[in-house]
Parts: C-alpha cells; structure tokens; sequence
C-alpha cells in the first residue's frame, strides 16, 4: 500500500522540483532566504503546480464566532484585488511550496550537477544530543510540562471531590507535578570547517557585499547539506585582517587598501590551532575586487602553495567586479595555479553569475 | 496502544449502544493504521485504491508534514460505502479510540439515512479500485503523461457539475419520430378559427407570417445546442466533446467520483454535527470511565475549538441539533411559537412535548446544510453562540465584524453554503458564432471569479473541447466575456452590470 502514495508523491516532487529549477536563479539570487538554517522552511512560490477550477475569489465577508463590538477587526485579508487586468497578475495563482534549506540544498546540488562530497578519512566524532521524548514525575521545574501537571491536578480533584463546579480552580500539589524528560542519543558526525574570507577594502560597495552574502549563502547550505556538522568562520580583511562573526562579516564597511596574504596568513594560523587537518574538511574562500598591492600578490602565491593548499580540500577564489573595476588577482592566481586542481576561481559581475560561481566550486566534490 | 481483541470487544458494545440510541448504520469495519498509513489513506480521499495522481502526492505531503510539525492530525477516517470503512489510528489511548468509534457510527448512521446520499454508489471502494485499475490500462496504453495531462484538465472542470439533477429530470425525453409528427401537425395549423369571410380580418397576412416566423425560431432553438443551459458541464463535455473513446471513459470516471463526493462537502455541518451528537452522547452515558472523562472532555473540546473569530463547523452543527433537540423537546415549534412575541413567555415555554429525538432523526434524514441552515438557525440561538457576520474592508484590507443582526448572519450563512461554494456555470451554447465554440455562463451571486485560474481553466476547457471557449462572468460591476481561442487570451467588455 505505501508504494502507492509513494509513486504520486515521487511525481509530485518531480513536478515541483521542475517548476523550482526553472526559476532557481531567480531564487538563489533572492536575497530573503539568507540566514534560514538546515531545517528552517521557506516559502517557495511555484507557479503553474495546483490545477486551476472555477473558484470565487476572495470571500467579501463570512459568518464568525464569538466577542467583539461591531467594526472590529478579525483577521488580515489577502489583498487581492479582482480586476479585469488581474489576469497578467501572477501573484494570485501561485501554489506556496515550502521546503526546507536542506531540501533546496539538495535541488540546487541536482540542477548545477554538483558531485556529492566524500568526507576525507576523518575520524568520526560522536556527539550526544538530548532527545526530549518522555514525560516524568520528577525534574527540574524549568522542565515542567504545564498542561499535564494542570490534567493530573484536575483529574485527582476530580476523583477526590475536590473539585467545585462553580469556582474550578485547580491547585497542582507536588504529586501532581510532570517534567519532560530526555534521553541522550548518540549523533556521529563528520567535521568541516569553512572560513569564508572577505576583502573590505574601500572599494568594496554594498552591491559587492550582496554578491558575496549570497555566495557565501548557498555555499553554507550546499556544505551543510553535505555534512552533518559545519562550522564557518569569517574573516575580513583590507590592510589587516580580522576574524569576525557572521553578523560583521556581512555588514561592515571599511575602507583601506589591500593585502590579501593578510587574510591568508590568519587563516592558516586558524587552521593551525582550532582546524588540524586530520580532523577537519577545511574548505577555504576568499572573495575580492582583485585590487590587491603590487608586491603582495607574490607573498600570497607562496603561501597558498605551500601552506594552505596542501592542508585544504578546497580553495575558491571568487573576483566580484567593483565600481573601480576588476582587478588583477584573478589573473595572477590563474597563471600561477593553473593545473592545480585543488584551486578554482570564478568571477561573479551581478546576481546571475552567482550560480555559475557555485558551480565552478563545487562541482569538484572535494 | 491497544490490542485489537480490545478493540474488537469494544466495537460490539458501541454497536450495541449505537443501536439503542437509534442509529441505523451499514455494518462497518475498523482498521487499525499507523499514522503513515492514515495519511496516505486520507489523501486519496479514503479511498487507497484510486487511480494515481500527482494532486494525490501532494495533498499526501500537506497533511506528512502537518502531522510532522504537529500542527493537525487525522484521528478518524470513515469512507461511505456498505460496508462502512473507517480507519483508527493504532497509537492512539482506548478512551480516544472509543470516541472515534462512537464518531463514526453517528456518520455511518448519517450516510445510510441522509437523503442526499441516497444515489451514491455504495460499492465504491471497489468501483474506485475499478477506476484506478483503468487508469492505469490507459496508461501502458497511451503513455503516462498523455493520461496525467488529461486527468489534469478533467479535474479542473470536475466542479462543474449539478448538484440538483440527481432529484431533478431537467432534461427533455427524446421524442420519438411519431411525437414530432404530431407536434408538427398541430404547429402549422396555428391559426386562429374563423370562416371564410372572416379569415382576412380574423388571420391577417402579417399575423400568419408572424407566427410563421416564431415557429421557425423555435424550430432553431430546438436545434441549437443544449436546448436549455446545461448546469452538468461534464456530462454535455462527454456527450459532445470530441473525444477518443479512452479519453470520454476518464471523463465519464472523474465525473462519477464528483457526483460521489459531492454530498459530503453539502452536508458538512450536519454530517459532522450529528457525528459529534452521537458521541458526546455515547462518550457522556455510556462509555467513558470516570478515569477517562477528563481525557475525553479535552479531546472532545479540543476538536470543538475553534480559532478566536472563525466558525468550526463540527461546533456549529452540534449546537444547532443540541438546540433542535431542546426547542422539540418543550414544543417550541408550530404556529404558536411563532406567533407569540412576549420575551418572558418564550423564555419559560415548555409544553413538555418531549419529541426532540425524534426531531432529530428526522433532521439528520432529510437536511443539507443549506435547508438545515435556512429552517433551523434561530435568531435565539445567533445571540447565544455569538455569531456575526464581517465584511472585507478594502481600505485597510481587513475583515471587520459588520453585524450581528439574525437576517445579516443567516444570508452570508446560506451564500457560504449554496452549491456548497460553488460558482454556478452553465454550457450556453455550443456552437457559437456558428463556429463550434463553446460558450459558457457564469450565473454571478455577487462574488466574482479568480480572474487567473478562470483563464488557466478555459485553458483545459480548450484542450478537451479543441475549439475556442468563452465563459460570460461579471468582473468589477462588468459583463465581461473571457476567451480562449487556443492561441492568445482575449476578454471583452460588454456593459455595465445595472444594479
């Protein structure tokens, strides 16, 4: 019987799925999903999926239950304005969809054809997690399951004769308190690391941050996806660099000139104390306007071949285009690297390339 | 959990006490299911052998994933077949797999008694299982996405049916050839009587040919196709429609599941009302213990709740039987009662007449919720429930409480209800402009159509009747004629609706 379901439900996914993929760059290059985690839902409108009918539209009114004085209001309309023009606006025969980032991780992994990654022979590293799955007579009170303690309560007054029909107070004694309880289950899981590393120097403007952010997004996502343990560190760096959180990553403003080794140098130092290699899938990006001083970009060639490459499974260098144009590390990285496998560029001008990007630093499945 | 022999023993004992409280129900068969197993069955509708379908899958996922994030769950499922199938949730406590029997009986009562379900097909499980068994033949046969595409467009129209032709023949015999005849005869001899002096003053010249003419135009009226607007689209679709004989048999098969299923969704209210009549009544006599009261008493007011402002239909339709019952059982019904406008006297009225039971079953026999609606809702019971009727605000896009007056609540009540929500649309004419394009119209109550889904559904109108259709509607105070002529989306204005 369960094949059943599972047949028109595998063909229902199939259709959504299409319907997402065709418009994937529209939504990936949305800037609203960022900062939804794995199992976070999101709405993805998806045209052209529930079959039309001949259906009224919004109801002008309806019968409700219960207080309230006349002209109050009850509830939010959708804004729905019928019109004879209404037929070009798409917005009102859109099926809602929602589906998790992981699930989307997964779409984005099938349309850009990107390889499923194979953790290098990392140890497993077993974690517990607490499970709130029981309920008991005995606990912390921050644990206390308010609605059965109030159920026990109502039921022994109820037995007991206690309990007075016109004024039905109840009162928990300490018998009649629950807890929730938990129980600790084992979670093996497997380490990467990413460090996200960003130039901030003055000519970075807003629009190359979003590029970025977007970026750095889907990459989290697709990572995530691919293990079950991520941990992603941020640094930004002009003339210095500087580890940050998430939240300064994104919003910062600096201005200064460039020293990319600056960042590089702090990023193997972060690799050297927290990440060791045989512990961690370290995945390492730096994203710049290519600006970088004259006598730096040799500093950096040497430390990428011979510190950070060897250690990382990845390295990924994405060039946005700012206001000053684009600048020439792309290029310097490109002759110097160009055989090694372990490096990948991609220059990212507006929103549209962002799939591209990704596309170019992951389809390696390292 | 509980054991099945529990349950089993359980069964006969409600049966029993169904029985003696009146109710008359086709034997029915409890399922055990797990939660998965309830939700595939729930999205086909009950029934788990139905042909299959994406819309299937998808109703499949809304209701995994309410379930998974705890926002709903199916406690009981009960198909309208004889025997009755009815599905029980095998993780559930003994006290709430008693309600749900209790529950199901009451509606088992309700599909043998009620008169709206008296044509369905009560093998319909076997029928459905005959259904998916085709589709799936014509599928090996003429290629899956060519028999998906077309249970696509039939299940748009599927809607489009008329809810009343199963009581009413609206359709004219055929005549045979010697009725013509006669017809015929008695139509060319139209004149008025008169001798023969008189038949130039009597049957002027231009009178003879004015009747001439209106014999003609009923001549083509006869001819013009349907003869009457025809309410049931997808039959005159499978009548007319130039279709493959495969592709009629789908469309004949979507329709007899619409007509299968449309009782319920005309019913709702009472169906439910009288289901939770049944087992507050059993629950509260008979079958509870004392220590499970308290466990019942939550799950029942839990399924009576409702959302601040909102209308719960189980609630609704046991407070208005609840209501019947007591108004029947102190005579507050006849000429009277009706008459009698002292508020004090009304208040204390009490004949002691005592037939409320009786009242009852013979509501739950012959009501939809329309009907049920429209003879049973009191102004009395309004104040005391506090219902209200509200109106969309276009300024702030809100809905604001506009009433609470009996006629305001009463009217919005029964236009939620009638054709249970349904626009009802019409084949007008099927060879219009002379051209074989189907033309149908919209019969506007006041609430005008989806603009964009009424032109994706001439869409699949196009595709099974492979010419141009048309549906006349009013949108924005306009008569507007929307058209799909296979290529391009095209509306035309034709005036203003007058008021």
């Amino acid at each position: 019987m369960a094949e059943r379901i599972a047949n028109d439900v595998a063909r229902f996914r199939q259709i959504i799925r299409g319907a997402v993929k065709r418009d994937l760059k529209d939504y990936i290059s949305r800037g609203e999903l960022i900062g939804k985690k794995g199992r976070d839902l999101v709405s993805i409108p998806v045209p052209y999926v529930a079959l039309p009918q001949f259906r009224f539209g919004q109801q002008r009114g309806g019968v409700g239950q219960g207080p309230g004085q006349l002209g109050q209001p009850i509830g939010r309309g959708d804004g729905e304005e019928p019109g004879p023009g209404a037929g070009s606006d798409p917005a009102d025969h859109i099926l809602e969809v929602e589906l998790t980032i992981e699930e989307f991780a997964q779409l984005l992994g099938e349309e850009l054809e990107l390889p499923h990654i194979e953790p290098r022979g990392k140890k497993n590293i077993t974690r517990e997690v607490a499970r709130y799955t029981g309920v008991r007579p005995v606990g912390p009170e921050s644990l206390r399951h308010f609605k059965r303690t109030y159920h026990q309560a109502l039921r022994r007054q109820l037995v007991s004769g206690t309990y007075e029909y016109d004024r039905p107070v109840i009162v928990p004694v300490r018998e009649d308190r629950r807890y929730r309880s938990w129980k600790a289950e084992p979670l093996p899981s497997s380490n990467a690391v990413i460090i996200h590393m960003m130039d901030v120097s003055g000519s970075m403007g807003d629009e190359q941050k979003e590029l970025v952010r977007i970026t750095a997004f889907w990459i989290d996502t697709w990572l995530k996806s691919q293990y079950r343990d991520v941990t992603v560190k941020y640094i930004t760096h002009d003339a210095e660099a500087r580890e940050v959180d998430e939240h300064t990553f994104f919003h910062t403003r600096e201005s200064g000139g460039t020293r990319i080794s600056s960042a590089f140098k702090l990023a193997n130092a972060m690799i050297d104390e927290r990440f060791p290699v045989t512990d961690w899938n370290v995945y390492l990006f730096h994203f710049s306007d290519g600006d970088n001083w004259d006598d730096d970009t040799s500093t950096c060639v040497g430390l990428l071949r011979d510190e950070l490459l060897p250690r990382c499974n990845q390295f990924c260098y994405g060039q946005v285009t700012s206001n000053w144009g684009s600048g020439q590390f792309l290029l310097d990285l490109f002759e110097q690297f160009e055989n090694e496998d372990k490096l990948t560029t991609a220059e990212i001008d507006e929103k549209v390339d962002i799939l591209d990007a990704i596309k170019e630093f992951l389809g390696k499945g390292r | 959990m509980v054991a099945q022999a529990e349950i089993l023993d359980w069964q006969a004992r409600i049966e029993q006490h169904a029985q003696d409280f009146g109710l008359d129900f086709f034997p029915t068969v409890f399922q055990m299911v797990t939660f998965e197993q309830m939700n595939e069955i729930a999205a086909y509708g009950g029934f788990p052998t139905r042909y299959p379908h994406w819309t299937f899958g998808m109703e499949h996922e809304r209701l995994a994933k309410s379930y998974a994030y705890g926002l709903s769950k199916i406690y009981e499922l009960v198909v309208n077949t004889n025997p009755c199938y009815a599905y029980l949730l095998e993780c559930n406590p003994l006290v709430d797999q008693k309600l749900v029997m209790a529950h199901v009986y009451g509606h088992c009562d309700f599909f043998k008694n009620n008169l709206y379900f008296a044509h369905t097909n009560r093998k319909m499980m076997d029928e459905l299982a005959n259904h998916g068994m085709r589709i799936r033949r014509y599928m090996s046969k003429h290629g899956f996405e060519a028999v998906e595409s077309l249970l696509d467009d039939c299940q748009c129209v599927d809607n489009l049916i008329d809810l009343h032709s199963t009581f009413i023949k609206r359709r004219v015999e055929v005549r045979t050839a010697a009725d013509l005849f006669e017809e015929r005869e008695r139509q060319t001899a139209r004149r008025l009587p008169a001798s023969d002096y008189m038949e130039r003053y009597i049957n002027p010249p231009d009178f003879v040919a004015e009747q001439e003419r209106k014999l003609v135009e009923e001549e083509t009226s006869q001819r013009r196709l349907p003869e009457r607007p025809e309410r049931d689209v997808l039959l005159f679709l499978l009548e007319h429609a130039p279709l493959d004989n495969w592709q009629r048999e789908v469309l004949a098969l979507i329709r007899e599941e619409a007509y299968y299923f449309a009782p319920q969704g005309q019913t709702k209210i009472m169906n439910e009302g009288w289901a939770s009549f049944v087992h507050s009544n059993l629950m509260t006599k008979q079958l509870a213990t004392d220590a499970e009261i308290v466990d019942y008493a939550e799950h029942h007011s839990g399924t009576m709740g409702r959302r601040p402002g909102s209308l719960n239909p189980y609630k609704l339709g046991l407070e208005l039987l609840r209501d019947i019952e007591a108004r029947w059982d102190k005579g507050q019904f006849g000429k009277e009662w009706d008459e009698c406008d002292d508020f004090e006297r009304r208040r204390a009225w009490d004949t002691g007449a005592g037939l409320g039971r009786q009242k009852l079953f013979e509501v739950r026999k012959l009501y939809s919720d329309v009907t049920f609606i429209d003879e049973f809702l009191t102004p009395e019971f309004c104040a005391e429930q506090g219902l209200f009727a509200y109106d969309y605000d276009d300024d702030d896009n809100l809905y604001r409480i506009a009433s609470r007056q009996f006629p305001d609540i009463k009217r919005k009540l029964l236009f939620q209800l009638t054709n249970f929500g349904q626009p009802h649309i019409a084949v007008m004419d099927a060879n219009h402009e002379n051209r074989g394009e189907l033309y149908l119209k919209h019969d506007h109550e006041g609430l005008d159509l989806k603009m964009r889904e009424a032109r994706d559904t001439l869409h699949s109108l196009y595709r099974l009747w492979k010419r141009p259709v048309h549906l006349e509607t009013v949108v924005d105070d306009w008569n507007v004629v929307l058209t799909f002529t296979g290529s391009e989306d095209k509306d035309e204005k034709l005036r203003e609706v007058d008021d």
